[in-house]
Parts: C-alpha cells; structure tokens; sequence
C-alpha cells in the first residue's frame, strides 16, 4: 500500500520543530508499524537524510519503550503498543500522522524521542520494600487471597510506556503512579511502607509538573495493558489516609 | 498544620476539594428543587412564599447559605488553579487529537460547562436572590401574617421568553456538567468499587437528567400559564 506519513521532526531538546511529510510506497499490511518506520528511515538513510528518530525496543508488547501518537491516539487506533500495531489496521493511499508524546515532564529528546526518566523518579522516590534476609522462605508462608493476588498482578502488568500521559487531556500521570502503588499496597509485603511510598510518590508525581485528574478515563481505554481507572481511586484513598495517619507533620 | 496545606496543596488534594464542594452543591440542588417545585403549586403562589420566608427567617438555613456561596466560590477557584495547572503540564498541544475515542465530550469539557453555569447564577442571584433581599417588592397576606410576594417576582420574569430560554440552555449545560460531575466526585474521593460503582454511575446519569429537567419546567410551565 501507499501511505503519506506526516512525522513531527525536531533536532534537539531546544530547536522548534514540525512536520514533515514523507511518501512511502510498497508498504505491505503484514508489517508492523515500526516495521514500516524502519523502510522510511532505510530510505532516508540511502538519500544520505537524517533518519527519524524513534523509541523501540523488545517489540513484543512487553517492554514500554515504544511510544508514538499516531492519527491523535497514543499507540495508534487499537489498545495495544505501537510495536504490536500492524499496517492491516491502516488503508491504501492513508495520511498518518506521527507525534511524540505531549507533556512538560517528558521533554522531546530527538524528533518523536521523548525523556520518561521522570517514571523513574516517581519510582524511585517510592523507596524500598522490607524483606528479611536469611534462609529461603517457606512457599505460601504469607497467605495472600487469590482475588488480591490477581488484583495486584493486574496493576503490576503495567509497562510505563506512558500512554496514559500521553492520552489524558491534562497530561496527568495519575494512572501510571496508582498501578504502581497498588501493586505493592495490595501486597502484604508492600503493606509496610504503604503511607511513606503514597505520600512521596504522589508528591514526586506533582514535583515533575504531571496534570491532575478529570476522570475522563482517556488513560485506561487507551492503555495497552488495560490498567483500571480503580486504581486511581486507590491511590486517592491510599494518599488521604496517609496524609491523616503517618507522623510527618 | 503544615502537613493539611501540603495535602490539600497536591493535585489530589485540590480534587478533593473540588469533589466535596461539588456533592455539597449537587446536595444543595435537591433542596433548592424541592422548594421551587412549589412555585407550580396551585395556590397563586401561597406555598411557596410562606417556605421562602421561612427558610429566609431560619438562622441555620442562613448560615448554609452563606457556606453554599462559599463552596461555589471554592468550587470555581479551583477549577481555575486546576485547569492552569493542566494547561501548562502540556504546553504545546496535538496537532491530531482523537480524544472522542477515548472519553466523553462532557467529561473533556468540565470547565467550559462550569463557567456557563457560573454566568447563570450570576444572572439568576441578580433576578431572583438580589431582588427578593434588596428590591422593591410586592407583599401579600395569608390569615393576617404578611409575606413577601416573591411568586410574583418570579411569574413576571417568567413571562419574558428571553429569560426561559437562558434557563432551560442553562439547565441542559447543568445536566452534561452532572453527568460527569457526580460519579467522578467518587472517584476523586477514592470511593471505586464493583460492588458500588456502577449503582453510583447510573444514580449519577439518572440525577442529571431528572434534576435539571424538573428544575427546566418551573420556567416552562410558568411561562404557558402566563399566556
């Protein structure tokens, strides 16, 4: 198939940046859409053009490297990832427009490169979770319902791509940082330091200049790993009581 | 105390705050329902003078007017530092947006839908609430006590059809903002659960149509009966 691709190309954190578009031709739909990134950037290369750049990784849905807002959908038309999105889902003679995700606290590196490190500050700011050292534990020696078990593994399968930035009107973090504190405050052993992470994850959150919420719901329906919007109402509840019970004045 | 500011100083915080002050306001549209729907009363207005004067006459009922100014005051100043704070958490905005895949246009447009409403109670406290308080006004007796005649007040003004257009328009912008407002309320304050929900979801679609419907047919009916 033939595709007109109009992909935001930007050098540099501080340059400007805007559209360029591109023609390909002799895309089949059995390809993966940065299986189609890649002819584009094997064409550029040969012309002697700067390739587009874009993040990617493992390409089986698993990893959260991949990003891309594509025709005003994080990760394009289907809730999946970009890697696991395939050109059937597209038409012959199609203009496909191709952004970085849009948000202060993920600032473009390089055209459709964007810095999510600050994922991984909120994470880190969650500290640690106690275990004991010593000999090998007993299998099921805490016992854990198999509902919570679920329920924590659900917000656990979160990859932090942030789509849910991403999607939200507001550019809010909001489902991400609750997927990540559920799993653990759902868990017995993640039960221990549930106030302390609640409280400097969130704080974490707004220090990197994420929105708040508006409950639309835009995050969880375009989320590839299906995070429930419940989770953002744990995260609220995690948070207030919190705030009312540990002993930072 | 410190540790309250920082709480309610999070986006979180400020959520909740919108959370509370809008159930506080949605409660409060009951009751300002109940007692409107008096005005359709056949009496020539006799119901619904006496309960205005004595929920006007009630200390309790003065203070809680006082606090429902204040929670709208609260309720649109946050909305303001909010929606300033989202804009500038995506300073440079999508050149496509297929938002409607993904949410409702309501729920996208919360603000927009706020600011309408708080014009109309702006023109609603300066025809009714200002005139009833601080305006020249007709008087009527009921077994030898004297109430003021704020039927009349309202029956004139409903006599216009400008002003029952403004209020039915405005009743529809009330009910999407309620269609959205109500259920996120819970949420933002943590109340999600299976088990709730979904009971709270319908509640809260069931309320914004039947809510601002009855209180669109006070100016409606009075209108029919004027002509």
């Amino acid at each position: 198939m033939n595709l007109t691709l109009k992909v935001w190309r930007q050098k540099n954190p501080s340059e400007k940046g805007g559209f360029k578009t591109y023609k390909l031709s002799g895309i089949s739909a059995d390809m993966s859409f940065l299986e189609m990134l890649d002819v584009l950037n094997e064409d550029l290369s040969e012309k002697g053009e700067d390739p587009v750049h874009f993040d990617h990784d493992c390409r089986e849905g698993i990893c959260g490297m991949c990003s891309l807002y594509i025709n005003g959908q994080p990760h394009g038309p289907h809730q999946t990832t970009t890697c696991q999105l395939h050109m059937r889902s597209f038409k012959d003679g199609d203009i496909i427009t191709i952004e970085p995700w849009r948000a202060s606290a993920f600032p473009i590196v390089k055209d459709l490169v964007v810095d999510r490190s600050s994922f991984d500050r909120i994470i880190q700011s969650g500290g640690f979770v106690s275990v004991n050292t010593g000999g090998v534990p007993d299998a099921n020696e805490i016992p854990i319902p198999k509902v919570i078990a679920d329920e924590s593994f659900d917000s656990a399968t979160c990859i932090g791509c942030g789509a849910c930035v991403a999607a939200c009107k507001n550019a809010s973090a909001m489902l991400f940082v609750s997927a990540k504190i559920s799993q653990l405050a759902l868990l017995p052993q993640g039960k221990v330091e549930k106030r302390e992470r609640a409280e400097k994850m969130v704080a974490q959150m707004d220090a990197e200049g994420f929105g708040a919420c508006t409950n639309t719901g835009a995050c969880s329906a375009e989320c590839p790993k299906e995070i429930k919007l419940s989770n953002i109402a744990r995260m609220n509840r995690e948070y207030f009581s919190a705030s009312l019970s540990t002993e930072n004045i | 105390m410190s540790w309250v500011f920082k709480t309610l100083n999070s986006t979180l915080g400020k959520k909740l705050l919108m959370a509370l002050t809008g159930l506080f306001l949605i409660l409060f549209l009951v009751v300002h329902l109940a007692g409107n729907l008096q005005l359709l009363l056949p009496d020539e207005g006799r119901s619904f003078n006496i309960y205005a004067e004595t929920m006007a006459s009630n200390p309790l009922i003065r203070v809680v007017g006082i606090l429902n100014f204040g929670f709208i005051a609260l309720h649109a100043i946050y909305s303001i530092i909010l929606t300033r704070h989202n804009k500038k958490s995506r300073p440079v905005a999508y050149a496509v947006s297929k938002a409607s895949a993904n949410s409702t246009w309501s729920s996208r447009n919360m603000g927009i839908l706020g600011t309408l409403i708080l014009i109309f109670i702006l023109i609603h406290l300066r025809g009714f609430w200002y005139e009833f308080k601080f305006g020249e006004i007709p008087y009527v007796t009921y077994d030898g006590e004297t109430y003021k005649n704020g039927y009349a007040v309202v029956a004139a003004a409903f006599e216009n059809i400008a002003y029952v257009i403004i209020y039915v328009v405005s009743m529809a912008v009330l009910a999407f903002h309620l269609s959205h407002g109500f259920s996120s309320a819970f949420q933002s304050l943590g109340l999600n659960h299976k088990k709730y929900t979904p009971f709270i979801q319908k509640l809260g679609i069931g309320f914004a149509i039947v809510v601002p419907a009855l209180f669109a047919l006070i100016p409606i009916v009075m209108f029919l009966q004027s002509n």
